[in-house]
């Protein structure tokens, strides 16, 4: 059987799905998984990964593809490819295994989908069409407005110069003015713009704006680009409609971005299901578990080059990329961004600025290193800190209401005004934090990962943190556009690893004044916990995965738990990996200015948690 | 099993090298296949269009968009000098009258009755593609460019800035560890690309701009140094475009760190002749390292390409000689004794592949594979 017909056996589906095959087509790796069911849920049983080979000398993304596929039969012990060909269906011959029932694939190779996004008004449609982009996985390379302070040959310039695989134009409200959105299409015409991959080919622009502006934007760019008509992603002032240009973005994604990248056509053609942007099928996951499970969830991905963190707060998503903050790549961007001392802050022990610098240029240059010792460990997770935090930073400025909403006020609003366009990021309600990518995925204690997010996020009264094991999200997110329930079995049992609760009292206080006396009541016969926690402590408390405990809090006067000063709260939390952190450090969390001061606290609170090994 | 990743900056005597040179966007090629070219042989050559520029003529003159047309005095098509009337108002006394002139020598491209804006665009600018190495053009690639073929030695620097350049190499100081101080920097190296050893320093750059030479190629800097002379501090190793008066390749690394040997041996091999060289830097997939090439004369391009950026590499052997790249051992070279198969747990807790390395002086140490590139060539 030809792998194109695999795909059409699937989605018709003659043959249930209980082996499935998914992979990652990444900047540098292709990493494969392999998802079987056994008995009534579906596992992840194996995986492999091979190099990723759209660049020169290969020029085919199919070559990784077969050879992380290879690995995987090695692995495994079951035939999946027939020369260069896809077994399908799934089945045992002559007692050996032979075949998957389909293939599903994501891709970020070749540096994924890179858009140019274009509003009237800068936080109003140009803010939109930005989430809008993001949602559908791209990275932004800019965000062009009439009111965004350049000339306009300024903006001309800027658009010849981007090289994008596409462009999202929008503004203007359907019924409304059509020629700010109509210069704006001018401006882009102007410019002659040329995609980033292939020399002959038309841009796919995007145009969600103005139903009405639509005659004269086909008039204006119909001839330079190639151009999609679709709904207006801002009709009115009040609503957002996002969707109908997301789902343009990933048919053009496929289309035309896809067909330029080497060996995609064929790699199209063996999927299963659409081909999908990593980080959108990121998000889709997220979603996903969101809304099973009702909760209100951070994930963050932190790479070597970029940053995704995505949230999903009551029924909205957002994505947004930190394209420069990652722990390789951009490790120098990091530095920049941060600052000498934000990052030193979180190192326990003093280091010339000069040696630190070289060595954060050395990785940037040398990217595939690994930290060797124990302070080379404690340096990159202090970079880490703080790429985690200025990723949820720009996080909280993007993910927000829309802004340029009337707000109806009354008298009692001349006391309390709230701006239009408020963050949607409480982070009083967020209920999970999710972290992957190499550095949190595979630091060598779970602890260090828990506490690299505790630090850099500051999560605020009880919230669950885990893991993603192997960086497997991607695959589950396009899986789950086929098959949710083989999606979720395997997110649940093999992707998350849970590392437990942590539960961080709002206020502040003296060093070992009284934050909150606590009763934590444990399932079984282990006996109750009750303590005072100070502040400046930071406590932990074994509690496996799949346990369970009561925590009674009792603040003191000054100390928030989420239900208003002083007030004792009793909330029942999971444990996992690393168990239950009782964080008195105070929110928001200051690490002391004198520079002693600040070792002794954080080699305390090292301690306190077990955090790193004793320095032989 | 999968193949490792194994980084390696090739350091080669002989090599066949093959360089793609494309237009950014189609246009001419200017030489045939088999034609000998020399670094500054125009190979290639297109026309960029003009810069854009907007003239809302409708607010300017006060009418609505839709009436624009009746007041230009051009047409879309038509040329425009600089300051040149583009459009007037046609009041009743003369004396009032509202004159808008072209900011621009160059064209009238459009005109919209919509926003009652007129766009005028600037001649288009000639970019003329050079061949950039000595060689012979082995394949033509219509309307984008062509491949240049040389016999040459190769250096792979491990960071860059700076465009492409050529010129004479010029040895300044005597030993890969010793450093290059502004002393160093003679009025003849003007135009040259000059060796140094283990560090130049902020007072070398300076100099170096004020000698004028092409080229700078040593074993480290500090980043602080780097920050100064570019102005901001770098964040992603993608460079290639600055303008800093000379293009600057560092071999090993940040920091005061000895060139490796072999580096150094074969620069100094060359003195005197000719080579091109890029500090052109691309640290992410489809990597771009910088480079040093030492062209060879050679009669016909007839050979095989044993080129650097056709071959797969295998992984490291026993005897490879590699270069540490990490902190503690950062910056030496030693040679492979063994690669154990199994897993170790090294000080961070973590499990790696490692080698053993063992160095000149006779020590050895275990690192992990992670952290050493090959010397290849």
């Amino acid at each position: 059987m030809t792998p194109s017909s695999a795909s059409s056996t699937s989605q018709q589906g003659d043959h249930p799905l209980s082996v499935i095959i998914a992979t990652d087509c990444g900047s540098t790796t292709t990493k494969a998984i392999l998802i079987e069911k056994v008995g009534n849920e579906y596992r992840q049983t194996f995986r492999g990964e091979a190099p990723t080979t759209v660049e020169a000398p290969f020029e085919d993304v199919t070559r990784g593809v077969l050879n992380a596929f290879a690995e995987v039969e090695e692995l495994s012990g079951r035939k999946i490819l027939d020369g260069e060909r896809i077994i399908t269906p799934a089945r045992e011959e002559q007692g050996a295994k032979v075949g998957v029932d389909i293939y599903v694939s994501t891709s970020s190779a070749g540096g994924g989908l890179q858009m140019m996004v274009a509003g009237v008004v800068q936080n109003i449609s140009g803010e939109s069409a930005q989430r809008c982009a993001l949602g559908a996985g791209a990275i932004v390379m800019d965000v062009l407005a009439s009111n965004d302070g350049r000339l306009p040959h300024e903006k001309i310039e800027r658009i010849r110069r981007l090289r994008p695989d596409m462009i999202l134009l929008s503004g203007g409200t359907d019924g409304g003015t059509v020629t700010h959105v109509v210069e704006m299409a001018e401006y882009i015409a102007a410019a002659e713009p040329r995609p980033r991959l292939g020399m002959s080919y038309s841009l796919p622009l995007i145009y969600a704006g103005n139903k009405d502006a639509q005659p004269r934007i086909k008039d204006i760019l119909g001839h330079k680009t190639a151009l999609t008509l679709t709904e207006n992603l801002r009709p009115t002032t009040e609503r957002e409609n996002l969707a109908p240009a997301r789902n343009k973005i990933h048919d053009l994604f496929l289309e035309h971005v896809m067909a330029q990248a080497p060996g995609y056509k064929k790699l199209i053609d063996w999927a299963g299901a659409p081909i999908m942007p990593t980080p959108a099928a990121v998000g889709l996951i997220m979603q996903t578990i969101a809304k099973r499970e009702n909760l209100n969830l951070i994930g963050v991905d932190i790479g070597g080059a970029t940053t995704d963190v995505f949230s999903v707060f009551g029924e909205t998503f957002n994505r947004t990329v930190s394209a420069n903050l990652g722990m390789s790549y951009s490790i120098s961007n990091v530095l920049a961004e941060a600052g000498l001392a934000n990052i030193m802050r979180w190192v326990p022990f003093t280091l010339e600025e000069q040696t630190l610098r070289n060595r954060i240029k050395n990785k940037m240059i040398r990217p595939t290193t690994i930290p060797q010792t124990l302070d080379e460990l404690q340096i990159e997770q202090a970079i880490s800190r703080e790429a985690l935090r200025l990723a949820l930073i720009h996080h909280k400025s993007l993910a927000t209401g829309l802004k340029g909403v009337q707000q109806e006020r009354t008298i009692s609003d001349i006391f309390e005004q709230q701006a239009s366009g408020k963050t949607l990021i409480d982070m009083l309600k967020l209920d999970l934090i999710v972290g992957s990518g190499g550095i949190l995925s595979h630091a060598p204690r779970r602890i260090q990962s828990m506490l690299m997010m505790v630090d850099a996020y500051e999560p605020l009264g009880f919230t669950v943190l885990s893991v993603d094991s192997i960086f497997m999200m991607p695959h589950l997110g396009v899986l789950s556009t086929v098959n949710e329930q083989a999606a979720t079995d395997v997110f649940v049992r093999d992707c998350m690893v849970y590392l437990g609760t942590c539960v961080a009292p709002i206020g502040q206080g003296k060093d070992g004044e009284r934050c909150a006396d606590y009763t934590i009541t444990f399932g079984g016969n282990r006996p109750l916990e009750t303590g005072t926690l100070a502040f400046g402590d930071l406590t932990l408390l074994p509690l496996g995965t799949e346990e369970r405990a009561t925590v009674e809090l009792r603040p003191a006067k000054s100390v928030d738990m989420g239900s208003g000063k002083g007030t004792p709260v009793t909330r029942e939390v999971r444990g996992g990996a690393v168990g239950l952190l009782l964080d008195g450090r105070g929110r928001p969390l200051q690490l002391p200015s004198d520079n002693q001061a600040r070792l002794k606290a954080l080699t305390k609170w090292y301690h306190a948690v077990d955090l790193y090994p004793e320095k032989s | 099993m999968a193949h490792s990743y194994t980084p390696g900056l090739t350091v080669t005597e002989t090599s066949v090298l093959r360089k793609r040179r494309l237009l950014p966007i189609p246009g001419t090629v200017t030489v045939k296949t088999g034609a000998p070219v020399q670094a500054d042989t125009v190979v290639a050559r297109t026309e960029l269009a003009g810069k854009v520029h907007v003239v809302n003529v409708a607010n300017l003159l006060g009418a609505a968009p839709d009436e624009i047309r009746d007041y230009l005095t051009k047409k879309e098509g038509e040329s425009v000098a600089r300051d040149e009337v583009i459009a007037e108002s046609k009041p009743l006394i003369k004396w009032f009258r509202t004159e808008i002139r072209s900011p621009i020598a160059g064209k009238l491209e459009s005109v919209s009755l919509i926003t009652g804006q007129v766009l005028l665009r600037e001649p288009p600018k000639a970019l003329e593609l050079l061949a950039y190495v000595d060689g012979i053009v082995v394949e033509e690639l219509p309307s984008q460019g062509v491949m240049v073929e040389c016999t040459a030695s190769l250096v792979q620097g491990i960071f860059g800035i700076g465009g492409e350049t050529w010129g004479e190499l010029a040895m300044a100081v005597r030993s890969p560890d010793e450093r290059l101080a502004p002393d160093h920097l003679q009025p003849a190296m003007k135009g040259k690309i000059v060796v140094g050893g283990s560090f130049l320093g902020a007072d070398t750059m300076a100099k170096a701009r004020e000698t004028g030479v092409a080229a700078l190629v040593v074993g480290g800097i500090h980043d602080k140094d780097l920050r100064e002379l570019l102005g901001y501090d770098l964040g992603v190793a993608i460079t290639g475009t600055e303008r800093v008066g000379f293009t600057l390749v560092i071999t090993e690394g940040f920091g005061v760190i000895p060139m490796a040997a072999k580096t150094f041996a074969l620069l100094a091999a060359h003195e005197g002749q000719k080579a091109s060289i890029s500090g052109a830097t691309q640290i992410r997939a489809g990597v771009i390292r910088p480079e040093i090439i030492i062209p060879k004369p050679s009669k016909s391009a007839t050979a095989q390409p044993s080129g650097t950026e056709a071959e797969e590499r295998a992984g490291i052997q026993a005897g490879d000689q590699v270069r540490v790249i990490r902190d503690p051992l950062f910056g030496r070279i030693g040679n492979v004794k063994s690669l154990p198969p199994d897993l170790r747990l090294i000080e961070t807790e973590s499990h790696v592949r490692v080698l053993e390395v063992g160095f000149a002086d006779g020590s050895s140490t275990v690192i992990p594979r992670a952290n050493v590139e090959l010397i290849e060539g």
